[in-house]
């Protein structure tokens, strides 16, 4: 029978809020660069300037389509080689979860500014406003509001990759995991209980999530006309 | 008379589809002049050059007697910036009213005063109600659009268009995405803006607005205008034959006197 016995995890519980506080720097940071850095990839993807469409479409399908804990790595280790950088493992998460995120974001906001109404424009054009008004002021108002569950469902899915930081040493949750379960040979419950704490947090982001969700779609605004 | 805006030897075409065929249009201040046709006629089209929402593939346009763009070895070239600014001039009215839905009636109203005007909230504001007021939606100036009937968008609609100050007015198949009952409404409107002396340039299938409202009528046909003049003379003894075809199968079903 094996015996449960938390104890041993819970004397060392700080090092794995430390760890938690970790994952959710990394986390942030990414969705802080992710974020803008996507509206940029997806304002160019839609451009009718034919090589910055290309680039950035490139770009985001390469990301999309390429395992994150490779493209973790290839920041950790192959690109030191290339160029005179001194790659730390927080900022080679940042780096690769920034970009990795961007490529998703983009094609979240890519989806959003396309599934409104042409009329939009048409209106915004019509009283002289310019491309970048039309856009800040009437299409991604609308359009961010359609957003904000596939947003929400990208950042828990971020929220999760992160933990492979881990394996280029960067202290977040999964690695001070790693660490108590050996110092205390008590990989069973240190497991169990850092799973319960992806678990609490992650429930509780898609809880807010569902939340918002319906009260987007109780204010039941029509974009179209 | 000023002249307002002119239109010369415009051409259009949509890949090789061509839709406009060398229109020549002068629109005098103060005058309403109705565009009619059958669908493809390229009515739309024309109106849609007049404020680049097209840009014309060859001709000229100009606007109190300024041309717009600038031409460059046999064809003309137009930067942006200076269509935005053109089109701050020349209000516009859509059948599918494009308003924007995020915002209140007045924060519509409001838009482009205040973000590409420049004009101060307060001053757009006044400026706001004051053409909710002459459209008849005073009281609706705090409700979003989804809550208005078509009638009263579309209503919404030319105020935005009016508050910029504009020198004319285009107003595209304005009536034709409402229900019968509210088409009244918004050209009762549309009338008294003609009335008060607003340049008006209409594309429409309202007869009797075009009948009881216009300057002049122009009958447009593949591209080309085949008819125009005063609608009392245009609408009641057209010239061509189908021109008459066109008025026939507007009264088909008209009720016995």
């Amino acid at each position: 029978m094996v015996e449960w016995n938390f104890l041993a995890v819970l004397s060392d519980i700080d090092l794995l809020l430390l760890g938690l506080g970790n994952t959710l720097v990394v986390t942030a940071l990414a969705l802080a660069f992710g974020i803008p850095l996507g509206l940029f990839l997806a304002l160019s993807r839609l451009s009718t300037i034919r090589p910055l469409s290309v680039g950035s479409a490139f770009i985001i399908e390469f990301f999309r389509t390429t395992p994150p804990l490779v493209q973790l790595f290839w920041f950790f280790f192959a690109l030191p080689i290339l160029i005179d950088v001194r790659m730390t493992p927080f900022i080679a998460a940042i780096v690769t979860f920034s970009i990795q995120s961007s490529a998703f974001f983009a094609e979240v906001f890519r989806g959003g500014i396309l599934s409104i109404d042409k009329g939009q424009w048409e209106g915004a054009k019509a009283i002289g406003m310019t491309y970048g008004q039309s856009l800040r002021r009437i299409v991604l108002p609308q359009a961010v509001k359609r957003m904000i569950p596939a947003f929400m469902e990208r950042s828990i899915e971020l929220l999760k990759t992160t933990t492979l930081v881990s394996t280029v040493a960067y202290a977040d949750l999964m690695f001070q995991a790693n660490d108590l379960a050996q110092k205390t040979f008590r990989p069973l419950e240190v497991y169990t209980v850092v799973a319960v704490i992806y678990f609490l947090l992650i429930f509780t982001f898609s809880q807010i999530s569902i939340a918002v969700e319906h009260r987007l779609a109780r204010s039941g605004e029509s974009t179209v006309r | 008379m000023t002249e307002i805006v002119r239109i010369e030897n415009l051409h259009k075409s949509f890949g090789p589809l061509e839709v406009l065929k060398g229109i020549d249009l002068t629109v005098d201040s103060g005058e309403t002049v109705v565009l009619l046709g059958s669908s493809g006629s390229g009515k739309s089209t024309l109106l849609r050059c007049v404020n680049f929402m097209e840009t014309p593939s060859e001709g000229q346009v100009s606007l109190h007697g300024e041309l717009v763009g600038s031409e460059n070895n046999g064809g003309m070239q137009y930067r942006e910036r200076e269509l935005c600014k053109l089109r701050t001039r020349i209000g516009m009215v859509f059948q599918h009213f494009n308003l924007f839905p995020h915002m209140t009636v007045l924060g519509n109203v409001m838009e482009g005063q205040v973000t590409v005007l420049g004009r101060s909230k307060p001053e757009a504001e006044d400026k706001a109600r004051q053409q909710l007021e002459r459209v008849g939606l005073a009281d609706k100036a705090e409700e979003y659009p989804a809550r208005l009937s078509g009638g009263q968008k579309q209503r919404v609609a030319i105020a935005r268009a009016l508050a910029m100050d504009p020198d004319v007015m285009l107003f595209d198949e304005v009536t034709s995405a409402l229900d019968p009952e509210l088409v009244g409404e918004v050209l009762k409107t549309m009338r008294q803006l003609a009335e008060e002396g607003m340049t008006m340039l209409v594309v429409t299938h309202e007869l009797g607005f075009a009948y009881h409202v216009a300057n002049r009528v122009l009958f447009l046909h593949e591209g080309t205008i085949l008819e125009q003049g005063e609608p009392q003379k245009v609408l009641k003894d057209p010239e061509t034959t189908r021109m008459r075809e066109f008025l026939e199968g507007h009264s088909l079903f008209k009720l016995p006197d």
